[in-house]
């Protein structure tokens, strides 16, 4: 099995996931939509030293992992090419700023260092509500919540066909890898010499595929709309769940829930 | 119900695809359209669903000339089986690609809903109802597919090269559906045994051209001319001389 059919495979782990039955899974799919926006405008709004107020804020994807019945792990495994990738954007924060903000015992702690960390949990929590999201809502679902909120049609269509035709698209340019090493035996991978004709090869498929498909949706009446998945329930524990999840979340933002606890020890 | 008429078509001045075209299927028939890689077969298909224009004479479908301002109807009345079930097969779950013609063409969705179940009965596949389409596999995609297009409840059906890449049981299933549709069949395809069993008539294109149009019986068991026209005799036949 070659790493493009192992890469398939983990993609349709995601449709197990969001096949299992939860309290998390059965709410409606544009209150969970609309909770994860609200929960990722809230965290990345707080300022670059607010650490102990930040943290705080796992407790959403903590408590809808719990309910949920999906492993945090799950999510890390999964995570794990972004994750890296967070932490390299706050990766040079302690090198342009090194003023003191805080002493720990005797050790001084910079700004730089401080923001660095805010700036990583920012992008892990985000990961982490967004991963709740589509681990615990089929695709479609999710289409049907964004066109509620009116995302452009072409926009929700795109993401629909993405998710449905990237794993025909790595099918393919696993047969094409699985023949090309078949001819190369004692190669790893796809030599640099091959790239070109190997992705341009991919493109000429994916555009041929692309036309065939615009046919398809033409004859059978496609008119630059789509229905996606019908109606989007919502009901009153939906409602209750979104206006909790946004009042705690402002709370959060607002309060300094950390420092409220920290206080009752030292006094 | 289906017409060409002297029909001529190429992509570029050099190669000349169909070269005077005519032929006619009537309603209720079942019709294979056969030839060699090449041909003009699936050439005939998309100009028949407008996907294409003549370079010379005319399509009709139901005595209207396929145009612009007909193609909705024409769409509407012939439904069209891809090859590659995949291409057909956009929407995350069976159902709702089931649902998207319907739909569509304006139907209420409980009676777009109502028409898919109907279908997925008749064609015994209700267990594909709720599946993703990236999950399902080869010969329940092809009847996945099918049934995308009986739920447009269209008047004629065309199908390139429906039994491809089909295990034998998958294949003798598709068989048995496409016998049981009562509509007009316009069926493009290498296989001869398929065409056989499920068609009255054959066309056979070579070179662009009719080579030979008559009932499905006596141009399959046509040694010579087959193999003149680069193809061999149904497996079927060739056992039993």
């Amino acid at each position: 099995m070659n790493r493009l059919q192992k890469a398939l495979l983990e993609m349709s782990e995601l449709d197990r996931l969001t096949a299992m039955d939860s309290p998390v899974h059965r709410l409606s799919p544009l209150a969970k939509l609309l909770v994860t926006i609200v929960y990722i405008v809230v965290t990345v709004s707080f300022g670059k030293y607010d650490l102990s107020r930040l943290v705080v804020m796992v407790l959403y994807p903590v408590l809808a992992f719990s309910l949920s019945g999906i492993p945090v792990s799950t999510c890390f495994y999964k995570l794990r090419i972004a994750i890296p990738l967070v932490i390299f954007v706050g990766l040079f924060n302690p090198l342009f700023d090194k003023a003191p903000l805080l002493h720990i015992g005797n050790v001084a702690v910079s700004g730089g260092v401080v923001s660095m960390l805010t700036l990583v949990l920012k992008g892990i929590f985000s990961l982490m509500a967004s991963f709740i999201l589509v681990a615990t809502t089929p695709i479609d679902r999710i289409c049907a919540a964004l066109r509620k909120l009116h995302v452009p049609s072409m926009l929700v269509t795109l993401l629909l066909l993405t998710f449905r035709y990237a794993g025909v698209m790595m099918q393919e340019a696993a047969v094409m890898s699985d023949a090309y090493r078949l001819r190369a035996p004692g190669q790893k991978g796809v030599h640099i010499s091959a790239w070109g004709s190997f992705t341009g090869q991919l493109l000429l498929r994916s555009m041929d595929r692309a036309e065939r498909l615009y046919a398809s949706m033409q004859l059978r009446g496609f008119r630059g709309e789509f229905d996606y998945a019908g109606p989007v329930p919502f009901t009153l524990r939906d409602a209750i769940f979104l206006i909790v999840c946004a009042a705690v979340f402002i709370l959060f933002r607002t309060v300094d829930i950390a420092a409220l606890i920290g206080g009752l020890f030292v006094r | 119900m289906i017409e060409f008429r002297n029909v001529s078509f190429s992509y570029d001045k050099e190669r000349q695809v169909l070269k005077g075209v005519s032929f006619s299927i009537g309603e209720g028939e079942s019709v294979g359209l056969i030839g060699a890689n090449g041909a003009g077969k699936s050439t005939i298909m998309k100009l028949l669903l407008g996907l294409l224009e003549p370079t010379d004479g005319s399509v009709l479908v139901k005595g209207t000339p396929v145009s612009k301002s007909s193609l909705a109807e024409v769409r509407r009345t012939l439904g069209f089986v891809l090859q590659d079930s995949d291409d057909q097969m956009f929407m995350p779950k069976v159902a709702d690609d089931m649902m998207f013609a319907p739909l569509n063409y304006g139907l209420p969705r409980n009676e777009a809903e109502a028409r898919v179940d109907e279908v997925l009965a008749r064609l015994g596949i209700q267990d594909l109802k709720e599946r993703y389409n990236h999950r399902i596999s080869g010969g329940e995609k092809r009847m996945a597919a099918i049934a995308t297009i009986l739920v447009m409840q269209p008047e004629a059906i065309l199908m390139d090269e429906p039994t491809s890449a089909l295990d034998p049981f998958n294949r003798r299933m598709i068989i048995n559906t496409v016998k049981d549709l009562k509509q007009t069949k316009l069926i493009a395809s290498h296989d001869l045994d398929m065409i056989l069993d499920t068609c009255s008539r054959v066309i056979l294109l070579s070179g662009g051209e009719i080579a030979a149009d008559g009932p499905a019986d006596a141009i399959l068991r046509d040694r010579a001319l087959l193999e003149a026209n680069r193809m061999e005799l149904p497996l079927s036949l060739a056992l039993q001389v």
